[in-house]
């Protein structure tokens, strides 16, 4: 009982600021994610040398980085340089770096994937190469993407928690010290897991409709029925 | 060179891959309205040279006309050239994920600017005129590949091109379905379009060209209207050429004659 009450009084209020700081984190690092994955994943693609070359040295500077290290350098090695970020921005900005990189390995693997003969037929009726990337490469390719993007958008929500390294007070920050002050680590760590567990939960089914949403005949056998 | 009674006049085309020679020299004109069939055996650069009229593939030598301006590669500008230039592929290359509508809107709405009911008229024109409005909303899998194929050739139509380049458009096709993919090329060609047709279907060539064009080796051996490469060829390889054709494909025009 003594628990329960703990866990009503005490923890879910805090629990909560911190959920909500969390999503707020996953919200803003998803799109612009996003959008870094596909601009260097159709700059490794179509882009010139010069542009290929920097797409590629991006991806392998941020996959080689350590996240926790990469939000250091952002949050505590900029500033002596004159670059200042708010925790929230410099989580932020760390997250969609890293999710970025990795997104563009999905995304370019699957523009590979999309025949040559459709951006030739874009372009044989007067589409500029971009319009062809545009407008019948990405739809494509995003849509073989999705599983595997969908996947840094889990792995996005947990390593969210690592905001809390550099003073961002997220739902594993806003746990632990709570847990600390009351000295109850058990109740309060279940009961994290189990929020993550909510918000991985929501994410899948979302990703799960946006999968069915985009499927177009054509595009192979089906993992979801109905 | 570029006198104005010819839609397309094409000068000394050149082009190599690599070491291997594909175009060595190909010249023709196209007047408004004609049909010009290009036959050979494969590996000829009859594809490549189609590919080389809208830049597809980019010339190493020679030039294109399309009345009377020549066709450059800057940027931009090739683009309103191919918009003139209407392809239909072997393998049709529909957009995968796009319906049979969406795929003939897709370059009114981008390319010529169409708002969105203007560029859905204009597509089901196109679709009706091909005879697949009954399947503007089925996807390219959906689609047997002479219906498909009808639908690339609404998507190039729906463009208004002055000329149309089909690259063997009935060679992917079931014998079964090659008939209904020549009808609508045919009722094109009667229509008064302006054509350059590569095939294997001397059926089509003999009664829709109004020029036939022999290619060997990368150039033309010779050219003449239907009458004259089918029954008086000037060269054994074309008659060798044309017999083979006849013993593999039948009789002319007893296919779709």
């Amino acid at each position: 009982m003594d628990s329960l009450v703990f866990i009503q009084k005490q923890l879910l209020p805090a629990l909560l600021e911190g959920t909500s700081v969390t999503v707020k984190l996953i919200l803003l690092s998803i799109p612009f994610g996003l959008l870094t994955g596909i601009i260097v994943a159709v700059g490794r693609v179509y882009g010139n040398k010069t542009i290929s070359m920097i797409c590629r040295l991006y991806v392998l500077f941020f996959k080689g980085c350590p996240l926790l290290l990469l939000l250091f350098m952002i949050y505590f090695g900029l500033p002596p340089l004159g670059i200042s970020f708010s925790p929230i921005a410099a989580s932020v900005l760390g997250f969609v770096l890293c999710n970025g990189a990795y997104s563009s390995e999905y995304i370019r693997g699957a523009i590979q994937s999309v025949k040559v003969g459709q951006i030739t037929a874009a372009e044989a009726l007067g589409m500029t190469r971009l319009q062809g990337v545009l407008y019948i490469i990405l739809p494509q390719a995003f849509r073989r993407a999705l599983p595997g993007v969908g996947n840094e958008i889990i792995y996005l929500i947990k390593y969210s928690s690592l905001a809390y390294m550099i003073t961002c007070i997220e739902l594993t920050g806003a746990g632990k010290i709570v847990a600390a002050r009351y000295f109850r680590f058990t109740e309060t760590f279940i009961v994290i897991g189990i929020i993550y567990l909510i918000l991985v939960t929501i994410a899948t089914k979302l990703l799960n409709f946006a999968e069915r949403k985009l499927y177009y005949p054509g595009m192979g056998p089906t993992s979801f029925k109905g | 060179m570029t006198d104005s009674k010819y839609v397309l006049v094409v000068e000394d085309i050149h082009k190599s891959f690599g070491e291997t020679e594909v175009l060595r020299g190909v010249s023709f004109q196209v007047a408004k309205g004609e049909t010009l069939v290009f036959i050979g055996p494969s590996g000829t650069g009859k594809s490549t040279l189609l590919r080389c009229v809208n830049q597809l593939t980019v010339p190493d030598r020679g030039k294109v006309w399309l009345n009377g301006e020549e066709v450059v590669h800057s940027h931009g500008k090739i683009n309103l050239y191919r918009q003139k230039m209407g392809m239909v592929f072997q393998n049709f290359y529909l957009f995968d994920h796009l319906t049979a509508l969406g795929n003939v809107e897709i370059s009114l709405l981008k390319v010529k600017k169409m708002n969105k009911k203007e560029a859905k008229e204009k597509a089901m024109h196109e679709l009706e005129r091909v005879g697949m409005v009954q399947k503007a909303n089925f996807y390219p899998a959906e689609l047997s590949g002479g219906q498909a194929q009808r639908v690339s050739i609404a998507r190039a139509l729906a463009m208004d091109p002055e000329v149309m380049l089909f690259d063997e458009p009935t060679s992917a096709l079931d014998p079964e379905l090659t008939g209904e993919v020549l009808d609508v090329m045919k009722n094109l060609a009667r229509a008064g379009m302006t054509m350059l047709v590569v095939t294997h279907e001397m059926g089509f060539a003999s009664s829709v060209a109004n020029q036939i064009l022999f290619m060997e080796d990368g150039a033309i051996l010779e050219r003449g209207t239907p009458e004259k490469i089918f029954y008086r060829p000037d060269f054994e390889r074309t008659q060798k050429f044309l017999s083979k054709m006849t013993e593999l494909y039948g009789d002319l025009g007893q296919k779709n004659g």
